[in-house]
């Protein structure tokens, strides 16, 4: 009881934003735009759902494309962030180099800093070199931010691996390669899958440099595209609206769940000898 | 099967000398202990000939070859770690296999191998299974099984033990033996336990502060220990200490303190004549004292008083007060004692240790 009741009530405040979504997006504009205090309106269910917001979205806005883009930049970042990360937290966890500690800390710090004063002089690279209104556009900046968090990530998971399971191989036969690619990479997936999880969430939900990277609407992604073009002037398409967040969210969604316990056992345990 | 010679091996980590002027000869089929307790360099020691750790200074040699600059993979050892270092994602199969196919054996060879090394330590069942499905035991014994497919020219052990609970222990030093026996491969063997040390070397190497303190076989370690160190540090329980001051009277030597008068017998009196009026340290292992009988002479004896009685069954030790002296007897289980009793003991003469107050050299 002691562990249900503060439960159910955690579990009622998290899931209502979600229900509230789906409740919007599924009732038609003639409940959404009734004032609030209008007889026989009830703002928790309709008796009258309807597919129309959700028909509307994909066929008559571009949201399907927003998908696709969404998809290919939160992916193709996220690869790139992942194997510089796990690279680079390897090295800085296991070889020892001149200014290893430095590099590492260098690496932090530029984690620190806020996207909304870094996206002033990435403009200007992203021009420079003609990238601007593509998906590259995104797809190299993301990692300014998905490279360093990859990388503490897997420097502490790193950290955690014994050092004597590396040192074995190498008595066994392998090179320092051998033993990564075959040893400490295959031991430190559940570390790469949750660091995978975590870039591809914020490369997904990433805003800024989406929405000033990116101008035409068949380039936009999804949390642009649905902000942007689903408030025309200030009406607000409450229906399209919420059926494009909830479509949105999915594909995160589908990640973590389908990753769940490899991603918890990457921040929560420890490989054990 | 290979013969192992370090010379003159030194280990700086920064300013901290750790290994200093180590200097050892293993031969082949060898199995050679290094003990001592933390920090004192054996496992480093270790780790510089498996090629783990960089040698600061002196050479390392296998077979004659100096190896210092060869990777660990080209000095041709195995190496079974304390933790045991299984590879978690790997089948108990593919954790023994895992050495050969670095080095390209055909498939054939390596199953052929790998049986034969679980056939002999047992864990032919276990093949399939991943290392967390296994106890202590069967972990300790696929950590073997990896090191002996590979027929190294030498074994190299950390402390491979330790993470096991005490009946395991004996049991497993007991089968390392036995496979040492049956494979004769040469081996190096690190340990913290004076037990092991005891029980598994053919020679054992203590060490201390990164100094090598004796080389020697089990029982010259035992009954001829070189100095204070060495001493205490082998048998258990421990070597009973007692600063003494030699006196010279009527031809007769004692050894002298407020608790202690003994009359040195006469090899070691001759010898420590010459230290006469100096303070010296005597040592007398526990097993050396019994309750003293009517047969034994008054300059052989000394009284004592009971603190504490420890009952093993197969011994008693008496923990004791000896003038200002803590003291450790170990006595036959049939003596009846009882706390606070004073009681007299005779020492073995013939197994009396002296060494210098200052130095704790033996004399």
């Amino acid at each position: 009881m002691f562990f249900y009741l503060p439960m159910a009530f955690f579990l009622l405040f998290l899931l209502f934003p979600f229900y509230w979504m789906v409740i919007t997006s599924i009732r038609p504009d003639s409940e959404l735009y009734r004032p609030w205090n209008a007889i026989n309106y009830n703002p928790f269910w309709t008796t009258r759902p309807t597919w129309e917001h959700v028909r509307g979205l994909l066929l008559e806005t571009l949201f399907t494309t927003w998908m696709w883009n969404t998809m290919f930049i939160a992916l193709m970042s996220t690869a790139i962030s992942l194997v510089c990360g796990v690279f680079a937290g390897y090295a800085l966890s296991r070889l020892s180099f001149p200014f290893a500690g430095g590099l590492g800390t260098g690496i932090f710090i530029t984690y620190l800093v806020p996207q909304t004063l870094l996206f002033i002089p990435l403009a200007e690279i992203i021009r420079n070199y003609n990238l601007g209104d593509t998906p590259w556009a995104l797809i190299l900046t993301y990692p300014t931010f998905l490279i360093p968090f990859c990388t503490w990530l897997m420097m502490g998971y790193f950290k955690a691996v014994p050092k004597e399971l590396e040192e074995c191989a190498r008595i066994d036969g392998a090179s320092r390669w051998q033993a990564m690619l075959y040893i400490i990479i295959p031991v430190a997936i559940p570390g790469i899958l949750s660091a995978g999880i975590f870039a591809f969430t914020l490369s997904w939900n990433e805003f800024i440099y989406a929405l000033v990277f990116l101008s035409s609407p068949d380039q936009k992604t999804v949390p642009v595209g649905v902000t942007s073009d689903l408030i025309r002037g200030d009406v607000f398409f409450w229906g399209q609206l919420m059926a494009g967040a909830l479509l949105g969210s999915i594909p995160v969604a589908i990640a973590y769940s389908f990753f769940v316990e490899h991603y918890v056992a990457g921040l929560t345990g420890s490989v054990k000898g | 099967m290979a013969q192992v010679v370090l010379k003159d091996i030194n280990k700086l980590y920064g300013s901290v000398h750790a290994v200093k002027d180590v200097n050892l000869r293993i031969d082949d089929r060898e199995f050679v202990v290094l003990v001592g307790p933390s920090g004192c360099g054996k496992t480093t020691t270790l780790r510089m000939i498996a090629g783990l750790e960089a040698i600061s200074s002196g050479d390392v040699s296998i077979d004659g070859q100096v190896v210092n600059d060869l990777a660990p993979m080209d000095r041709d050892i195995a190496m079974v770690f304390q933790n045991y270092a299984l590879y978690p994602h790997m089948s108990v199969f593919d954790n023994m296999a895992f050495g050969l196919k670095m080095r390209k054996f055909d498939r054939r060879e390596i199953a052929t191998r790998v049986k034969e090394a679980a056939d002999i330590l047992g864990i032919g069942e276990l093949l399939k299974r991943k290392p967390r499905q296994l106890s202590g035991g069967q972990r300790q014994r696929v950590a073997l099984g990896r090191a002996i497919v590979r027929h190294p020219r030498v074994f190299l052990f950390d402390e491979p033990l330790s993470n096991l609970d005490a009946k395991l222990r004996v049991q497993m030093r007991v089968e390392l033996r036995k496979l040492h026996q049956r494979l004769g491969t040469t081996a190096v063997y690190v340990t913290h336990d004076q037990v092991e040390a005891m029980t598994l070397g053919d020679r054992v190497v203590v060490m201390k502060d990164g100094i090598v303190q004796q080389i020697g076989e089990p029982l010259e370690l035992y009954n001829r220990p070189v100095n204070k160190f060495v001493a205490g540090f082998i048998g258990s329980p421990a070597m009973n200490f007692a600063t003494v001051t030699m006196a010279d009277g009527n031809g007769r030597l004692t050894a002298k303190n407020g608790g202690l008068e003994i009359e040195v017998p006469a090899p070691h009196a001759d010898r420590l004549r010459a230290h006469t009026g100096h303070r010296l340290t005597i040592g007398i292992r526990p097993e050396d004292l019994r309750v003293a009988g009517d047969a034994d002479p008054a300059g052989l004896t000394f009284s004592a008083k009971v603190e504490v009685v420890e009952q093993l069954g197969s011994e008693v030790l008496l923990d004791l007060r000896v003038g200002n002296d803590a003291m450790v007897a170990a006595v036959d289980p049939v003596v009846r004692v009882k706390t606070q009793d004073t009681l007299r003991l005779a020492v073995n003469p013939g197994r009396l240790h002296f060494f210098d107050a200052e130095s704790e050299k033996a004399v």
